[in-house]
């Protein structure tokens, strides 16, 4: 299991970070996608942007972007305003569920 | 460099049947050879099968069943664009001199593997396609006014378009206004805007041009070449209103064949969703961005069959392995004239957009008569 996962499984969000070149990794891997440098994982602070979003049912859902590069999709909480492009969300939860991550935002 | 030929094809219909892998390729191979009896098992040296099945050693199996003993056969698998991948393939195999005769089978059974790219774990819970599907939909609603009508229109024209197609596992005429009603799946995406997994093969035959008189008088041409591969995660597309590696493909299909966009009478278009089409016509160059509904609305109330003929894969089914050789063989059909109703006045030249995994992968191939 990678340190992603066995971090996504304890509810974290960590990002790799290449050690030599400093460019963070997507999707999470242990090396570095320009240098093959090796990365040290740190904790994201889980603050986003929506690049698009829609509904499915009652349930909205997102893909957003996080520190300039790091773009996931999913579930996004809402109460009082309605999302919109450009708007920030915050990565509440995150866990492994069978094959899949899960994540879980609300509109800031 | 060897020019090289389609001088042949078969085909299975496209439906829902519960077949096995094995039988599916066995079947289109035998169509081929019904329909080209001056080919004989020895003349083939390469063997390439298509296809995201999980079932081993396919092209060695497909060998057997055939009584053919190729020199080199092996799978070929790029998720929904793995036919096109395969016919490159083979076209490299004939280009380089390591061969002559190249079969190439492309296969899926409806309960393919290949329909749901388990890797891309950035995507969280929104593995299924239909969720790309609506975020390319709704930035395209968002960036250029495109309408749920505009979209219902795709559909529509595609399921009249394969009314026609006598392989096509639809075979129902819709109306717009039906359509726009079909079962909602998210807020931006109907079934109606969908195309569907199911089974079916398609088989080609790609020969060097020193003897392409031994098989047909209407050989038709792999003239451009285009494949781009960006990434495997749908969350590395920059612009979700747009496909930038059909963009690239299509630029050095278009090099390489030296055509124009302008000179293509014909194209078979990857809709794996209604917007995918409008996209993809934007990306290649055959309308300018912003357009494209209109375009396509003039093309479905004049019947004119220019894009996606044979009813596109919303309205033929998406067999993925088979998906990008059954789009050469109608094209191959329009250039030699025998499309039947389906036929395009005096089709020169033909274009084949396939691409996989939320446009991450294209390829575009321009042939011509």
């Amino acid at each position: 299991m990678s340190v992603f996962e066995a971090e996504l499984k304890k509810g974290k969000f960590v990002i790799p970070e290449c050690l030599i070149c400093n460019d963070m990794v997507w999707p999470p891997s242990d090396y570095c996608s320009i240098c093959f440098g090796k990365v040290n994982w740190r904790k994201s602070d889980g603050v986003g942007k929506i690049l698009e979003y829609s509904k499915k049912g009652k349930i909205f859902f997102c893909l957003a972007e996080f520190e300039k590069k790091i773009r996931i999709m999913g579930t996004l909480q809402v109460y009082s305003n309605l999302p919109e492009i450009g708007k920030k969300v915050k990565l509440d939860t995150c866990k492994v569920d069978g094959r899949n991550y899960n994540f879980a935002m609300t509109l800031v | 460099m060897n020019k090289i030929a389609i001088v042949g094809y078969g085909t299975t219909k496209f439906s829902r049947e519960e077949i096995s892998i094995e039988s599916l390729l066995l079947n289109a191979t035998k169509s081929l050879f019904d329909q080209n009896p001056n080919l004989d098992q020895k003349d083939i040296d390469t063997v390439l099968v298509s296809t995201n099945d999980n079932t081993k050693y396919l092209s060695a199996i497909l060998s057997e069943l055939a009584g053919i003993q190729p020199k080199t056969s092996h799978t070929v698998e790029s998720l929904c664009n793995s036919g096109t991948n395969s016919v490159v393939s083979a076209y490299s195999y004939i280009a380089s001199g390591l061969a002559d005769v190249a079969l190439v089978v492309g296969a899926e059974r409806r309960d393919s593997p290949g329909q749901i790219l388990e890797w891309d774990n950035s995507r969280g819970e929104f593995k299924h396609p239909i969720f790309w599907g609506t975020i390319f939909t709704k930035a395209h609603k968002r960036k250029f006014g495109t309408t749920e009508e505009d979209l219902a229109t795709v559909s529509a024209k595609n399921h009249k378009y394969a009314h026609d197609n006598p392989n096509a596992y639809s075979n129902k005429i819709y109306s717009v206004e039906e359509l726009m009603n079909s079962k909602i799946l998210t807020d931006d995406l109907k079934v109606s805007d969908c195309s569907r997994p199911c089974s079916g093969s398609s088989a080609v035959l790609l020969v060097s041009e020193k003897i392409v008189k031994k098989y047909t008088d209407s050989p038709v041409w792999i003239k451009g070449i285009g494949q781009k591969t960006l990434s495997a995660s749908f969350t590395k597309n920059q612009d979700f209103s747009s496909m930038s590696s059909t963009r690239e493909a299509a630029k050095i299909a278009f090099d390489m064949s030296n055509f124009t966009p302008n000179e293509v009478d014909v194209a078979e278009i990857h809709d794996a969703f209604t917007v995918c089409e409008l996209m993809a016509i934007e990306d290649l160059g055959l309308v300018s961005k912003g357009n494209t509904a209109k375009f396509v609305k003039t093309l479905y109330e004049t019947e004119d069959r220019k894009i996606n003929p044979r009813g596109g894969l919303i309205g033929s089914g998406h067999p993925l392995g088979a998906t990008g050789i059954a789009q050469i063989i109608e094209t191959t059909q329009q250039l030699q004239g025998t499309a039947g109703k389906r036929q395009i006045e005096n089709a020169k030249v033909g274009l084949v957009h396939n691409m996989s995994a939320a446009a991450t992968s294209s390829t575009v191939l321009l042939l011509q008569s």
